[in-house]
């Protein structure tokens, strides 16, 4: 699937998107697959409650079932208006 | 209805012209425009978004205001992308029978777009930038709908 970043996270992750091959079933997995990478991730992930997740561009929660999912992004709470 | 996220100005006068002429059965149009401050010594702003996902959740957060009050027609027009101070970031406008419609459904979505439309923007200073952290009020404010 292809996983977005937006804002600060993709500035700690240091890119925008990425296609990544995953056999996690929730969202909270694959934080976790991504925590375990590097540094980076670890540093964007520290604290899940600064950040949202979209599924399909839908707001969604980190217990969330990615079935089927083809884009996951991770951004801060988002600051429009 | 009419949702437009582009990087251009838009003209203000135009649009609310525009959007205003027309409704022979609408009494009412209110519009709010959201205008780039210059405090702390700002140099620009910068706002990011969610191409796709932007314009996705702005139909949605109209087309609740569409179910909730009588509204004969919305626009909303949001940029992205760098703003000097006095640059105007976005406005909506909504048509009505009445006022009150008009206004309630301006400041929904108003609340709406502030916390639930992919918009992130960046403040730029002399001494650098900073994410523009959302605020407890916001989230708040959609309580009370």
């Amino acid at each position: 699937m292809d996983v977005l970043y937006f804002a600060w996270v993709r500035e700690r992750i240091g890119l925008p998107k990425e296609r990544v091959e995953t056999s996690a079933t929730t969202v909270m997995e694959l934080v976790e697959e991504l925590r375990n990478r590097e540094e980076r991730y670890q540093a964007a992930f520290a604290d899940l409650t600064a950040l949202r997740v979209a599924i399909d561009q839908d707001l969604a929660d980190f217990d969330a079932p990615l079935a089927g999912a083809r884009e996951v992004a991770f951004f801060p709470p988002m600051t429009g208006g | 209805m009419r949702i437009v996220v582009q990087s251009d100005p838009f003209d203000f006068g135009a649009e609310a012209g525009e959007f205003a002429a027309g409704h022979h059965d609408m009494g009412a149009v209110v519009t709010f425009t959201g205008i780039v401050r210059g405090d702390g010594g700002l140099d620009r702003m910068e706002i990011e978004h969610y191409p796709g996902m932007t314009e996705k959740a702005l139909e949605k957060i109209a087309g609740e205001a569409r179910e909730r009050w009588s509204l004969g027609d919305v626009l909303v027009i949001h940029r992205f992308g760098a703003m000097k101070p006095g640059e105007m970031i976005m406005m909506v406008a909504t048509a009505a029978p009445h006022r009150k419609d008009a206004f309630e459904a301006a400041e929904y979505l108003m609340d709406y777009l502030k916390s639930r439309a992919p918009f992130w923007k960046q403040e730029f200073t002399a001494d650098g930038s900073a994410w523009v952290a959302a605020k407890d009020e916001d989230e708040d404010a959609l309580t009370r709908w």
